[in-house]
């Protein structure tokens, strides 16, 4: 078990104050498509903090901190104009803001080390995030930041939620967007430089939007997405840094970006509705009973052809209809066997009379469709058929009904052949 | 070779081969995905490094191509699923394969020459003495040879592939129907964008690469519309950009890659401010003589109509015009001052009216927005 | 017909919803509107039409203060916008927002009585109500939670519809309601819009489609940049204004239009 020490507490608390202050802005900003945004920000700061250093001469986080916020909103502004007056288009906006603060950073942090030889300086830690050096000064300031978002969010929540989803009919009700706007970029401002002590410049962006990104999977209301952000950060900050002390040379920083990227992963996969395992499973199941519907309709017709349902379909002609394998057609007859919808003779296949009954309902849906588009769309025959094979598994036994009433009732579908009954039950 | 030659010339040559590349991310609205691929190689040059046992160069070029090629596939299987946005797919990616490349340095390398500060920034000063040494003869500098080869490859890339690279930067549905397959150009652009960024890792670092794929490519931006020129000018700028940044690091004593890529920013500015055609002055300039222009011709346009629906002195009276419009005093004083000034109104007592010179200037405007005053 | 002087017919000396003079919005050195006089009468439901490009979405956004203005000035009901927001209800086009937001009907609909909550407090139950009796008005109570991305075109329409009906405005502002839905949808909204007209309201709204402006609406507005004529649509919807402010461009499909003004002419009124 690992020794709850000083660092510890302390990593863990930083790295569970980032998550959920992360969370709870990183929601707008990814619902805003400004998830870059942060990364930006994380690396506009540098300059901030080393000038803030050269003209105090201090350590001390305030000013450093101010002067991160002082660069990041600089940042955010460049951007802005940039956007705003001139061809450059915002992803090479952000780029250049990203790339050349974070340049001029670099070209005063190596002035300061020459400046202080031997001594590191401490400005090292708010590039790559040296978790294990928060103090509690750190940690102070952290929970001041936090109080302030989670208020700020809290007050000012159904603005938030104008901004993001419908600017201008905000601006229309009378509420002062721009400067909504700009309390919100604000927030994340302060939340990206008082974060990178934590997970450092490169990581920063993982804070902020893998949470959001996760909780988006679960739910389909902002105020539940951004609570679940918010748990989601925390519990992933605590945890990727109780693992990252129990396994040696594990740095905290991005052992916490891992584990929330897995928790994204589980989201994405497994969350209920819009988890992409549940929806390959659904699309499997439902390719699997067209297979199934196809391979009763194509006796039917067969039979149809031979005018009686008594004799065994071999199975080479049921490959030859469409050019499926022997093996295909077995997986697909398994099912039906068993609901006994089909009968066997070695390799042949005959309908059951329930199977007769299911396949009767499948062409029945096939020629009342046919029927509509003709008759209603007037579509030409010869084009109604490829339309009917994907229908005549959508519709429903209501839909079908009320089709068959609209049409009035009609015997013969558009190229003569008989409609059958509706299923007596 | 002296050092101050060959760091220039490592620094230009990873210059213009970010600046090759870059255009094209620029133009495509990829530049992010550069930046998530300057940092998602890293998990693929360490485990080269940890196969080979050795810094080679070509392990880590392969190593990076093919973390290069997952994080454009990753992104574009999340932004396909529809489940996440596409900015939203390269800010979760890219962090979370940087941080598997960090662990794998912090535990299985941290002990070995692989420094991940290195990576980061780079170190363009020990180029000249980082010799290449093969079968015990020297061949100098390594770091000129890894650049210079990656230019050389780009070169070849964009040479070869201009058309295909025009057309499927600037219509992606005609580049189809013509036959070649974007997503295709779309993997070796990015194939070529990790190559580079490997060969630049030892100059100037993955943060500052970022600044040279995008920096002087969105300056020439700024400057032309074509694709020729704008490759011609982003490697220009670029080559520009390290020589400038070297000599105020000398100066100023500081890091040599980061001087480099302020230079490309002071370079951006200096370009956002004063191109001719895009930038803010010019734009700022262009904007108001517009403006006035229309301004101009509203007062004359006003002049005209209400000259003949209602004589004068009604509503041709000064006050009365400018009320109308809601400006304020000193504007309208300003265009009516302007509009005598070309002798195309002139006061009759309190009234202002339409000179002969006037009503012709007004003809001859033939904007579509007078075609339809009856 | 001058075209700075529409006739209007005044409802017995009352202040008109919209007073619009010249007005020109121009985007960084284009003209989008030049010089708009306008002045719309109470009560109706008025169609703005015109070319692509011809400024009819500028002109509602002048009006509701989302543009500035280069000239002019907007009256609603005698006063500026600033002074009229309660009275005045806007549909924006359906393209304007991410319809993937993490967001259902009902609180779409809440957020148009976000104007009369107030800064900093919550939706009230009243609020709640309000918004979900104007789902109702619009037909789609049922989908009330449903999150907005599984709603049809048609019924986000109605969604937009119910938001502005909950602003409990006078003047409603609608950027093309009729695009891109259903028939059946069309028709309720046709069905609202008269409604909303029997109310006494007034609906400007911009239209897209010239053949069913004569059917819908009972004013006109037809805009190239500049205010080509203005009036009731019996006698202002006429080929000549039409050429005048499509300027030959009259399309294929418009030609219906020309047959709907042929059949009108010849005495079969639709």
């Amino acid at each position: 078990m690992v020794e709850f020490s000083y660092t510890l507490r302390n990593v863990m608390l930083g790295a569970s104050l980032l998550g959920v202050m992360g969370g709870v802005v990183g929601s707008f900003a990814l619902l805003r498509r400004q998830s870059l945004l942060g990364d930006a920000l994380a690396h506009a700061a540098l300059p901030g903090v080393c000038l803030a250093f050269l003209l105090t001469g201090q350590k001390s986080p305030p000013s450093l901190l101010l002067g991160a916020t002082l660069a990041g909103v600089a940042g955010a502004l460049f951007i802005l104009v940039v956007v705003r007056w001139s061809r450059i288009k915002e992803d090479a906006a952000i780029g250049i803001v990203l790339s050349v603060f974070f340049a001029v950073g670099m070209v005063l942090l190596t002035r300061i080390q020459k400046l202080e030889t031997g001594n590191q300086s401490g400005l090292d830690k708010y590039l790559f995030g040296q978790a294990a050096t928060l103090v509690d000064d750190d940690l102070k300031w952290m929970s001041i930041v936090g109080a302030v978002v989670l208020l700020t969010v809290g007050l000012f929540f159904k603005e938030f939620k104008l901004l993001a989803f419908d600017n201008a009919f905000g601006a229309s009700l009378g509420f002062p967007m721009r400067g909504i706007e700009v309390i919100l970029t604000c927030l994340l401002v302060v939340v990206v430089v008082v974060g990178l002590q934590t997970v450092g410049v490169v990581l920063m962006v993982a804070a902020l939007i893998t949470p959001a990104a996760a909780a988006r999977q679960w739910t389909d209301r902002l105020g539940i997405m951004v609570f679940l952000a918010a748990a989601i950060g925390g519990l992933s900050g605590a945890a990727g840094a109780v693992i990252s002390a129990s396994v040696e040379r594990l740095p905290p920083g991005p052992t916490i970006v891992l584990v929330s990227s897995c928790a994204l992963a589980v989201s994405l996969l497994f969350a209920p509705r819009r988890g992409l395992l549940w929806a390959y499973l659904r699309k499997r199941s439902v390719m699997a009973r067209i297979r199934r519907e196809n391979l009763l309709k194509d006796l039917y017709l067969m039979g149809e052809r031979e005018r009686g349902w008594s004799n065994f379909v071999s199975l080479s002609a049921l490959m030859g209809l469409r050019g499926q394998g022997a093996r295909e057609i077995e997986r697909n007859a398994q099912p039906l066997l068993q609901q006994q919808l089909l009968e066997a003779s070695r390799d042949d296949l005959r309908l059951t009379q329930a199977g007769f009954a299911e396949a009767q309902q499948v062409v029945r849906k096939h020629r009342l469709w046919e029927l509509y588009l003709t008759r209603r769309l007037e579509l030409p025959s010869d084009h109604v058929h490829r339309d009917a094979e994907a229908m005549e598994h959508a519709l429903s036994e209501g839909a079908v009904a009320a089709l068959e009433a609209r049409l009035g009732f009609p015997k013969e579908d558009p190229h003569g052949r008989p409609i059958p009954p509706r299923r007596s039950r | 070779m002296t050092s101050a030659v060959v760091i220039q010339l490592v620094g230009g040559f990873v210059a213009a081969s970010c600046a090759l590349v870059g255009t094209f991310l620029v133009l495509r609205r990829m530049a992010l995905l550069g930046d998530a691929i300057s940092h998602a190689v890293l998990p693929g040059i360490v485990i080269a490094f940890l196969l080979t046992g050795s810094r080679a160069a070509l392990p880590m070029v392969l190593g990076a191509s093919a973390l290069g090629v997952v994080t454009v596939f990753l992104v574009g299987v999340l932004n396909r699923s529809r489940r996440l946005y596409e900015d939203t797919s390269i800010g979760v990616v890219f962090p979370a394969l940087f941080s598997v490349g960090v662990i794998l340095v912090s535990r299985y390398a941290s002990q070995v020459d692989l420094d991940l500060d290195c990576v980061l920034h780079g170190e363009i000063g020990l180029a000249p003495f980082d010799t290449l040494i093969i079968g015990g003869q020297s061949f100098g500098s390594k770091a000129l040879w890894v650049t210079g080869g990656t230019l050389l490859l780009d070169l070849a890339l964009v040479l070869l592939l201009y058309k295909e690279l025009k057309i499927a930067s600037f219509d992606p549905d005609l580049a189809a129907a013509v036959g070649f397959s974007p997503l295709l150009l779309h993997y070796l652009l990015m194939s070529a964008v990790s190559v580079t960024v490997v060969g630049s890792f030892e100059s100037v670092g993955a943060i500052l690469v970022v600044a040279m794929l995008v920096v002087p490519a969105a300056t020439a931006y700024l400057f032309t519309n074509r694709l020729s020129t704008m490759l011609l000018l982003a490697v220009g700028i670029g080559v520009a950009s390290s020589s400038a940044g070297y000599h105020f690091a000398r100066w100023y004593d500081c890091s040599i890659a980061g001087a480099m890529a302020a230079a490309a920013g002071g370079f951006f500015v200096l370009g956002l401010l004063l191109s001719p055609r895009n930038g803010l002055i010019a734009r700022a300039y262009v904007t108001k003589r517009l403006r006035e222009r229309l301004n101009e011709q509203l007062v004359l346009l006003h002049l005209k109509r209400h000259g003949e629906a209602f004589p004068p002195p009604r509503a041709s009276r000064t006050e009365s015009v400018q009320e109308r419009f809601g400006w304020s005093p000193s504007r309208w004083r300003h265009v009516v001052r302007r509009l005598e000034e070309q002798g195309l109104v002139e006061r009759v007592g309190e009234d202002l009216q339409l000179t002969a010179a006037g009503a012709r200037a007004l003809e001859q405007t033939g904007t579509s927005v007078l075609a339809h005053c009856p | 017909m001058t075209p700075d002087t529409p006739k209007t017919e005044s409802a017995g000396g009352s202040v008109p919803p919209l007073e619009v003079h010249d007005l020109t919005v121009a985007y960084h050195t284009q003209p989008v509107l030049w010089d708009v006089d306008l002045t719309l009468p109470e009560g109706r439901l008025i169609a703005i039409v015109g070319p692509n490009g011809a400024g009819k979405s500028t002109l509602l956004k002048a009006v509701l203060g989302l543009v500035t203005p280069i000239t002019g000035w907007v009256k609603i009901y005698g006063a500026a916008y600033s002074q009229r927001r309660s009275w005045v209800g806007y549909v924006p086009q359906r393209e304007s927002v991410d319809w993937d937001f993490p967001t259902s009907a009902l609180d779409v609909v809440t957020m148009g009585t976000y104007g009369r909550v107030g800064w900093l407090r919550r939706p009230s139950r009243r609020h709640r109500e309000l918004a979900l009796s104007c789902l109702e008005k619009v037909g789609i109570s049922e989908l009330a939670r449903r999150q907005i991305s599984q709603l049809s075109g048609g019924q986000q329409q109605r969604v937009f519809l119910a938001r502005a009906l909950a602003q409990e405005a006078k003047l409603y502002l609608m950027d093309e309601p009729f695009a891109g839905v259903d028939a059946t949808t069309e028709q309720a909204v046709l069905t609202l819009l008269k409604e909303l007209r029997h109310e006494g309201k007034t609906v400007v709204a911009v239209h897209h489609d010239l053949q069913t402006v004569g059917q819908y609406f009972d004013y006109v507005v037809l805009l190239n940049m500049r205010l080509v004529a203005a009036g009731p649509v019996a006698t202002t919807f006429t080929h000549e204004n039409l050429q005048l402010t499509y300027g030959g461009r009259l399309t294929v499909l418009s030609e219906a239009a020309e047959a709907f003004l042929a059949q009108r002419s010849a005495g079969k009124e639709d």
